[in-house]
């Protein structure tokens, strides 16, 4: 009952969040909708992290590399074969995807931490030949200008692109965790061992989850590529990897809008942190370590704990009243 | 003849020569952050910040001292201790708490620890290139076969490397301590059930890891360009190490660091733009063979 009213308190406030979205570009200045293009896809990106990592407890340490292989994809496609951008947009995703299904197939052997340092090493490599091959990808200059399409091409109309395909991925990803497929996924996470049992294939679940993932990087990867017409091989480095990390760490790893939330937070911080200092790697170390020591379950798991904690309590101390007096109840 | 000339020519002597003296560089991060993750479990980002510093103290050390030779010297034997002493700090005050929490809060509290002395560094030393004078006994080069010149002090490095591996086999092997780091890797309950305090070896274990990554720092310091983000690239080049390896095996870490630094200035030769992937490559090749490593792991 409380679940239910809550849940469709939260469906009222999503789509109040969803209109002011929509109708934000009217009155805000353009360096905003800039910064808000750019949480949406990076919140996309971080939300795709958390399906392998906190739905599924596969230890994607390196989840940037399928992001910047999908800008990559699409922005070499636009650019050397003169076919409509609307191709490369596609084959970015489905580039991504597919790299991951390697990796997947080569990793998913490993278990745990084991998996996370391979798939850490094979994505270096990758990040090694974009960064010097200079005939081919740019080397460390990336490239830059990338045209996209007229319909997109300014501001407001991409911040709207990027709007609408970011929500329509958060759909779906919301879909797939809540589909049977996701309770398995969740199932072996809990326990590996039992799920097998009952008669879950657990590699492939595993092996799908993490292709699903690599495909909605690929679609931050290429939504980069609408708002900001360029890329470079900072994309795919580790670094970037462990940010996103720490946005999902940050909103909460056990929630559904928890990273979007991580990467809302620690994006504005940076921009805000960038106005008065040239020091930003300290602040977000710190930031990430007081996340570790007191907020492990993230700002929306904390929330939640506190939500459903109090909610429980209440119910209990109902229940114990109701036992102890039931005449009182009558009146 | 002709052939034999061929084959082992001077350049490719010379190269190898050069990618065995990297080698010891890498063996000795390497080494420290496998000891790391055998014992502790903690996949040590911070480690490479730990080499940068290292580099960089060795630079001031040296500077205040007059440069000079017993400069270079100070600095090779204090350096390490600093760095070894600020580990031990942020051991005892930040990583002991975390042991019973999972790896991956550790792996993002020693990323967190290498953004912030990123910054640390850039405020202390600043942007600059930073360079380090060779000692004045290693000035200048020998003649290897064929009249290649090969720089003294990278013959230094060739004899460091041994002396270190054999040093830490000893401290692992055969001291008391190294016993029970050894034992508290396998069964940490069962070390503290029988009355050590497995936190004090636990703390001890990383800051000999650390004073490895600071040694490895302020050897490599007059070798190259002492400079910010030198520490990003080596603490993958150490992870890939230790990866190939064999987690947690120290021998393991001398034979990838071998693999890594020859297929590196091999593949220099071979072809000039890519002869960085080449290592990547080599690594690629041995997980496909053997997923866990080439020797035995730890775990």
């Amino acid at each position: 009952m409380l679940k239910n009213t809550s849940g469709g308190n939260g469906r009222i406030v999503g789509g109040a969040v969803i209109v002011l979205l929509f109708l934000l570009p009217l009155f805000l200045p353009r360096f905003y909708i800039y910064l808000i293009s750019i949480i949406l896809l990076t919140g996309l990106l971080a939300t795709s992290l958390n399906l392998p990592l906190g739905y599924g407890g596969i230890f994607q340490f390196h989840h940037a590399v399928f992001y910047g292989v999908g800008a990559y994809a699409a922005a070499l496609m636009i650019t050397k074969s003169g076919l409509s951008p609307w191709v490369g947009f596609v084959v970015g995703p489905f580039a991504a995807a597919f790299l991951s299904l390697i990796m997947g197939l080569i990793c998913i052997r490993l278990s745990k931490l084991y998996f996370g340092m391979l798939q850490i090493s094979l994505g270096s490599l990758v990040w090694i030949i974009v960064y010097r091959w200079y005939s081919f990808t740019g080397g460390d200059n990336g490239i830059h200008g990338i045209p996209v399409p007229e319909i997109i091409s300014s501001q407001n109309n991409a911040y709207y692109f990027t709007l609408l395909v970011t929500l329509l991925s958060l759909w779906a990803l919301y879909k797939i965790i809540n589909s049977p497929f996701g309770s398995a996924l969740q199932g072996i996470r809990d326990n590996p061992v039992r799920s097998g049992m009952i008669g879950i294939n657990v590699k492939l679940h595993q092996l799908m989850v993490l292709v699903i993932a690599g495909f909605f990087a690929g679609v931050a990867g290429s939504l980069f590529i609408v708002v900001d017409t360029a890329v470079f091989p900072d994309m795919l480095f580790w670094t970037l990897s462990l940010e996103v990390l720490i946005m999902c760490l940050l909103g909460g790893w056990f929630t559904f809008l928890g990273p979007m939330l991580g990467a809302a937070v620690i994006i504005s911080l940076r921009t805000f942190v960038s106005g008065f200092t040239d020091y930003w790697t300290l602040p977000l170390g710190i930031l990430m370590m007081l996340v570790i020591f007191f907020l492990p379950n993230g700002i929306l798991g904390y929330i939640q704990d506190k939500l459903y904690g109090k909610i429980a309590e209440q119910a209990e101390a109902v229940e114990q009243t109701d036992l102890a007096q039931p005449a009182v109840k009558e009146s | 003849m002709d052939l034999i000339y061929t084959i082992f020519s001077p350049k490719l002597m010379s190269q190898i020569f050069v990618g065995l003296s990297r080698t010891v560089i890498l063996f000795i991060v390497a080494s420290g952050l496998s000891l790391i993750l055998g014992v502790l479990r903690i996949p040590n980002i911070w480690h490479g910040s730990l080499y940068m510093v290292g580099a960089f103290m060795t630079f001031t050390i040296s500077g205040a001292i007059g440069g000079g030779s017993l400069g270079f010297w100070m600095a090779l034997f204090l350096a390490p201790l600093g760095v070894a002493f600020v580990s031990l700090i942020a051991e005892r005050s930040f990583f002991q708490h975390l042991y019973e929490r999972e790896h991956i809060m550790l792996l993002l509290l020693t990323f967190a620890f290498s953004l912030v002395f990123g910054d640390l560094v850039k405020m202390v030393w600043g942007m600059e290139y930073k360079s380090v004078p060779v000692p004045r006994v290693f000035q200048g080069s020998v003649h290897l076969f064929g009249g290649l010149p090969f720089p003294l002090y990278n013959v230094f490095l060739l004899g460091i490397g041994p002396i270190v591996a054999v040093a830490l086999w000893l401290i692992v092997n055969k001291t008391k301590i190294g016993k029970i780091s050894r034992a508290a890797a396998v069964d940490r309950e069962m070390v503290g059930a029988v009355g050590i305090n497995v936190s004090w070896v636990f703390a001890f274990v990383f800051m000999i890891g650390c004073l490895l990554a600071g040694l490895g720092g302020a050897l490599v310091a007059p070798t190259v360009n002492v400079s910010l983000g030198m520490d990003h690239t080596l603490i993958m080049e150490a992870f890939l190490i230790v990866i190939i390896g064999g987690l947690g095996n120290i021998w393991g870490a001398l034979l990838g660091a071998l693999i890594f630094g020859l297929a590196q200035s091999l593949g220099i030769l071979i072809w000039p733009q890519f002869g960085i992937v080449f290592p990547y490559a080599a690594v690629i090749v041995v997980l496909l063979l053997r997923p866990t490593g080439l020797l035995k792991s730890t775990w």
